[in-house]
């Protein structure tokens, strides 16, 4: 999904090249399912306790039945051509994950295979990225600032197109995750507490973040 | 059935059932009616597939209205509309009104065989924006 290295390698359908030019190592998607399957999973708890503090507590068991679901099916996705697959995987997301973060995570990964072509660069998969998070915004009536996942999103997609490496990308995720505890939140369950939602990390941010780190570490394994 | 369809979204399923039921004893059987509430996991919250499922069960080729409760059931709703897709995404219309009285607001105007802008319109009455 992401090509991150500094050449300008291409990947191709369902798979994603990383290596260096002429290196054709390839990163099969089906593996990088389950790295993200295998962080949700791990950090579960983690996220129920954010989601516990300022929204329903149900954003880890939320999070980690869909991937659960998109593991189950890992293959199948990892068959199709890769904006195919990312469709899927989207709608696969909003099928299973329920609470508002079904559609939000969905609608990233749907958008993200509608805009990205088959073999995507660095330029083509931020063009893509961003236009995925104009559709998580459009669906959550958000915008970046209101301590959601698009403060983590937006940065991301601003280093993917300033260049930076997969871990430095990973880094300002981290960070950027950790800026919304001093947010006021805007939308959603945790608008309800007003000012009390301030000095909690959101936990679509968080999720987000983890999700950023490990789609780069598994892309760098490979690299 | 010529009248446009009622879908009630509730995260609680005893809420969408207890405003269905007001619906029906209020207007009567001349509307569409579904309703779906829950995660599907035996717990609060709202499902798009459910959401689906209700919208068809209440399809009408006059357009469905859905009322909702809180925003994730909104956002749920919205989602299921975009994956039903056209020709039928464009004559559904999720709803800002408080859902048991925009529910049965809704449902009278269309019983009476109004089109979809107005039962919308009716509903959108009641929210205070």
């Amino acid at each position: 999904m992401l090509q991150l290295s500094n050449d300008h390698s291409f990947a191709t359908a369902g798979k994603v090249q990383t290596g260096n030019s002429g290196d054709m190592t390839a990163l099969d998607l089906s593996r990088l399912i389950t790295a993200a399957a295998d962080t949700i999973a791990d950090h579960a708890e983690e996220l129920t306790a954010l989601d516990q503090a300022i929204g329903d507590g149900d954003h880890g068991l939320n999070m980690k039945r869909g991937f659960e679901a998109v593991r189950a099916e890992a293959d199948l996705f990892a068959a199709k051509p890769l904006p195919d697959a990312l469709k899927a995987i989207g709608t696969k997301l909003v099928m299973t994950v329920g609470g508002a973060s079904g559609p939000l995570f969905g609608t990233l990964f749907m958008t993200l295979g509608k805009e990205i072509p088959a073999g995507p660069d660095r330029a083509s998969l931020t063009v893509a990225f961003g236009k995925a998070i104009e559709a998580v915004a459009a669906r959550g009536k958000s915008q970046v600032g209101q301590k959601t996942m698009l403060d983590v999103l937006q940065p991301v997609h601003d280093a993917l197109a300033e260049g930076k490496t997969a871990a430095e990308i990973a880094d300002i995720a981290d960070v950027a995750a950790k800026a919304t505890v001093p947010m006021k939140a805007l939308r959603g369950r945790a608008s309800f507490l007003g000012d009390r939602s301030i000095g909690h990390m959101d936990a679509g941010a968080r999720s987000t973040a983890l999700l950023v780190r490990t789609v780069g570490q598994a892309i760098g394994e490979d690299a | 059935m010529s009248n446009v369809g009622i879908v009630i979204v509730s995260h609680s399923p005893l809420v969408a059932e207890g405003t269905a039921d007001m619906v029906r004893q209020m207007v009567g059987d001349e509307v569409p009616l579904a309703w779906c509430g829950g995660n599907g996991h035996g717990g609060l919250g709202t499902s798009v597939e459910a959401i689906m499922g209700a919208i068809d069960k209440a399809w009408s080729e006059a357009g469905v209205a859905i009322l909702v409760d809180l925003g994730g059931a909104e956002t749920n709703s919205e989602m299921a509309v975009e994956m039903i897709g056209e020709p039928r995404a464009h004559k559904i219309i999720v709803c800002n009104a408080p859902i048991v009285e925009g529910a049965v607001m809704a449902a009278t105007e269309a019983s009476g065989g109004a089109s979809l802008k107005e039962v919308v319109a009716t509903a959108h009455e009641l929210s205070p924006s």
